[in-house]
């Protein structure tokens, strides 16, 4: 069993609110769900739609074909009605619905307006798609308590039933299930894990598609004490989380590539202070201004070395929510370990999609803080760059003990953190920073190997593209290809286990990236001379779906 | 009583000019703070870059030396992480009112409580002499061979614009006067602006030390601190006699007085927290 709905509208008639909703009660009827956003850079009108897949088995991304779509304006019939699958239905007013089959058109407008309120118009939609789909009314007052405000919630329940009765049951979904999972987007659970991960302190700018980040951060600042700080440009943003670890505390900020740009130079002041931070960023289509809410991986190349100079970096892509919220902790305890730079990559595609997952397991977590508790040996004449043996020096909070003061500094510096010119300090401190990429080898993660063992065809994906990948190599060895994939989480260093292990027995290999240059493929080649015989390119900002990996492997690989 | 001033000392050498302004100021900033019994742990020195920017490294206090331009936002992150630090960024014309400008205004708006020493000799010394946000129209410098050709920033109008809740001048010669005002800047609950008139004996050949001596004037201690349109007034004069003091004090809330958990509570940096604390915001999830 498994559907999918697209809810379709112009920006500003609400149909965020409504898939919100929608979702939380298929979730609700205890089935596996994922959900991915289409939003247009305007704040009214547009067209803007959410594609909601379900099914009693997990699921890693969206597909293409739709069982019911929910149209609220005529833009989502001419886009996507040659979308609908055989024996699909249309949910529209009465006013939009033509003769074309499986078009309901129902009194959507003309009931909300006797309930009182236009807006409702959705609502009675969704009561009608619920029933469709067979589900009882049963648990749905929690999801109501919820997803609507109390002053609006009776009208919205009354329109959810209204439209119940509208249809007959259409779709067999099985049965209902207990609900044991939580659904998040990606966005929700990067920051969800860094509050787990002792996020104290957060400055960034509002950049789509990163700003939910911080809008979550904001929300909890009361209730977990932490501090979050609309900053005043993006250079701005990374500076105060400096100043803020630098001073002691976790500090964090999250950008999408132009800020990003504007933070580079900065990167390269964490590096030379060895300020412990973590920056993401969200990617979306450059260069410039480019397409500000569709999605991309064609920072890559940009993050390994942005910055002037060389710094010591530690790149990690996120694949979905749940790699997500652990992945930001740990990045945070390496930042903290090693008193390094750490990028987490993540996109729009990655932030903006929700899926259901099993509760995130806070138990197994740890703040690593690696911070000097005692008095240290050298307090009168502190030496905050030490050089030690492998090069990590002591880190003290300044203010934290009566006499020692520490110095972080811009310019190359001695181990008191005094400028100097001397070439002898500058090899020093030089083999002192990027030896933490040495050290980083050893708990490097490798790529998650997918597929059948031995494969002839070997495809190489990072990041978000992780789910559609997954699902398109299930699909090809249940047809009996002998496909596999890397999907890489950790980038940078280069984790070379995995890949030189699969990559000496394939027949061809296949980068699989959102992006024109093929950038990972250029990573592996550059650094294991591993070359990929075929690649498999998106760059029109959207994102890939198992079928189409599938339908463009057959056609330009096998 | 007040602390040794050798215990600010740091060992090592100096890389600024002699004669530079920049000593005097120094000597009143290891002064002030040893006349407030600030231990050198309790204050952090923050700076941008140029030769102003070097302060941290000549004085013994916890310091931050970073970016051109960018010293007030880290400043305002350590701050705002550790509340109980005594902040005082150390930086330059070029830096604060040229590459730092956006950084400038906005921390004005946010009123963290801070002290920012800007030392201003009109010219920038670093790169040899090129003109400098404050440099006058007209002057000729390496760089402005037939004399600036655009109009200087006035700071102190500029911040009393911009709603600073301390606006002050001084000058480096002027050593018990500028003593006096970074006390005073020191125990301000907010955002404090100290443009610090200072000769550059390198590369400013027309404001002299004796320049600045001949044409500044201390302003009349009656002064009403809190009457913003003679604060303005004050501002304008400069050809006649360059006004010095505290041109405008008011206390306003600050960034912290305004997050009540911050205000009320320990400093971010003791906040106890472990990850367990978080798991409570699933059933925004569930």
């Amino acid at each position: 069993m498994e559907y999918s709905i697209l809810v379709g509208g112009a920006a500003g008639q609400g149909i965020e609110t409504l898939a919100g909703a929608l979702e939380k009660i298929i979730k609700a009827k205890g089935f596996y769900l994922f959900s991915n956003k289409d939003y247009m850079s305007r704040v009214r009108g547009g067209h803007n739609f959410t594609q909601i897949r379900f099914s009693d088995s997990p699921l890693t991304g969206y597909w293409p074909e739709l069982d019911i779509i929910m149209a609220f304006d005529a833009e989502t019939l001419k886009l996507h009605s040659e979308r609908l699958k055989k024996g699909g239905y249309i949910i529209c007013d009465e006013k939009l619905a033509g003769e074309k089959p499986g078009l309901l058109g129902l009194p959507l407008e003309k009931s909300a307006k006797e309930l009182g309120n236009p807006r409702v118009a959705g609502t009675i939609a969704m009561g009608a798609v619920a029933k469709l789909l067979g589900f009882s009314t049963e648990g749905l007052e929690e999801v109501f308590q919820k997803e609507y405000k109390e002053k609006i919630r009776e009208i919205n329940i009354k329109a959810f039933h209204e439209g119940y009765q509208m249809v007959t049951p259409l779709f067999d979904c099985g049965p209902e299930k207990e609900d044991r999972q939580i659904l998040i987007s990606g966005n929700q659970a990067l920051a969800l894990g860094a509050l787990a991960g002792g996020v104290a302190f957060y400055s960034g700018y509002p950049m789509t598609p990163s700003t939910s980040i911080m809008t979550y951060l904001s929300e909890k600042q009361a209730e977990t004490g932490i501090v979050v700080e609309q900053a005043e440009d993006e250079i701005a943003a990374i500076n105060m989380a400096i100043g803020a670890s630098y001073a002691g505390v976790r500090a964090m900020t999250a950008t999408s590539g132009g800020g990003f740009s504007l933070m580079t130079e900065a990167l390269g002041l964490a590096g030379i202070t060895e300020t412990p931070l973590v920056v993401i960023n969200s990617m979306r289509p450059g260069p410039a201004t480019g397409f500000p809410t569709r999605t991309e991986q064609g920072d890559l190349s940009f993050i390994l070395s942005a910055g002037h100079g060389e710094i010591p970096r530690m790149v990690i892509s996120v694949k979905n929510p749940e790699d997500g919220f652990y992945q930001i902790q740990r990045a945070l305890n390496l930042a903290d370990k090693y008193q390094l730079l750490v990028i987490v990559l993540s996109d729009q595609f990655f932030g903006d999609s929700s899926r259901t997952c099993l509760p995130f397991d806070f138990d197994s977590l740890k703040i690593e803080r690696y911070l000097q508790k005692d008095l240290p040996e050298d307090h009168e004449h502190h030496l905050r760059y030490r050089l030690t043996e492998n090069g990590i020096s002591p880190r003290v909070i300044p203010g934290k003990f009566p006499g020692v003061t520490v110095l972080a500094d811009s310019d190359e510096h001695d181990e008191r953190g005094n400028i100097t010119e001397s070439a002898e300090m500058r090899i020093a401190m030089m083999e002192k920073r990027m030896n933490k990429l040495k050290l980083l080898q050893e708990e490097l993660q490798e790529p998650e190997y997918l597929g059948v063992e031995n494969p002839q065809y070997l495809c190489i994906a990072w990041g978000s593209t992780q789910g559609p990948v997954q699902e398109a190599i299930e699909i090809l060895n249940k047809e009996g290809i002998a496909i596999g994939a890397l999907v890489f989480g950790d980038i940078w260093p280069l984790p070379l286990k995995n890949l030189e292990k699969y990559a000496a027995h394939a027949e061809k290999i296949i980068n699989i990236e959102q992006n024109y240059l093929g950038q990972m493929a250029r990573l592996i080649r550059q650094e294991t001379g591993i070359k990929c015989t075929d690649s498999i390119l998106k760059y029109d900002g959207r994102p890939f779906n198992a079928y189409e990996i599938v339908q463009r492997l057959k056609k330009e690989v096998f | 009583m007040a602390l040794d001033i050798k215990t600010y000392d740091m060992i090592g050498d100096n890389a600024w000019c002699p004669g530079c302004g920049n000593f005097d100021i120094l000597a009143v900033l290891k002064q002030t703070l040893a006349d407030l019994e600030l231990a050198p742990h309790e204050v952090l020195m923050v700076s941008g870059i140029g030769q102003a920017a070097k302060t941290p490294h000549y004085i013994n206090a916890n310091g931050f030396n970073g970016l051109h331009g960018r010293a007030v936002p880290p400043a305002v992150g350590a701050k705002l992480a550790n509340k109980d630090l005594q902040v005082i960024i150390s930086t330059g014309d070029g830096d604060t009112y040229g590459e730092g400008g956006n950084h400038l205004l906005h921390n004005i708006r946010r009123n963290v409580d801070l002290v920012h020493i800007v030392h201003d000799n009109q010219v920038y010394g670093l790169t040899k002499g090129q003109g400098s946000p404050t440099t006058s129209l007209g002057q000729i410098t390496s760089m402005q061979l037939d004399g600036v050709k655009v109009n200087p920033l006035n700071p102190v109008s500029m911040a009393l614009g911009l709603g600073c809740t301390f606006v002050a001048r001084s000058f480096s010669g002027a050593r018990e006067h500028l003593s006096g005002v970074l006390k005073e800047a020191i125990k301000h609950p907010g955002y404090a602006l100290v443009d610090v008139l200072q000769n550059c004996v390198s590369f400013n050949k027309v404001n002299t030390y004796k320049w600045y001596q001949d044409h500044t004037y201390f302003i009349d201690p009656d002064h009403d601190r809190t009457d913003l349109q003679k604060a303005f007034k004050l501002a304008q004069e400069w050809e006649q006699g360059i006004p010095l003091g505290i041109f405008y004090k008011v206390e306003r809330p600050t960034l912290i007085d305004r997050i009540p958990w911050l205000k009320e509570g320990k400093p971010l940096i003791d906040r106890a927290w472990t990850p367990q604390d978080a798991k409570r915001f699933l059933a925004d999830f569930q």
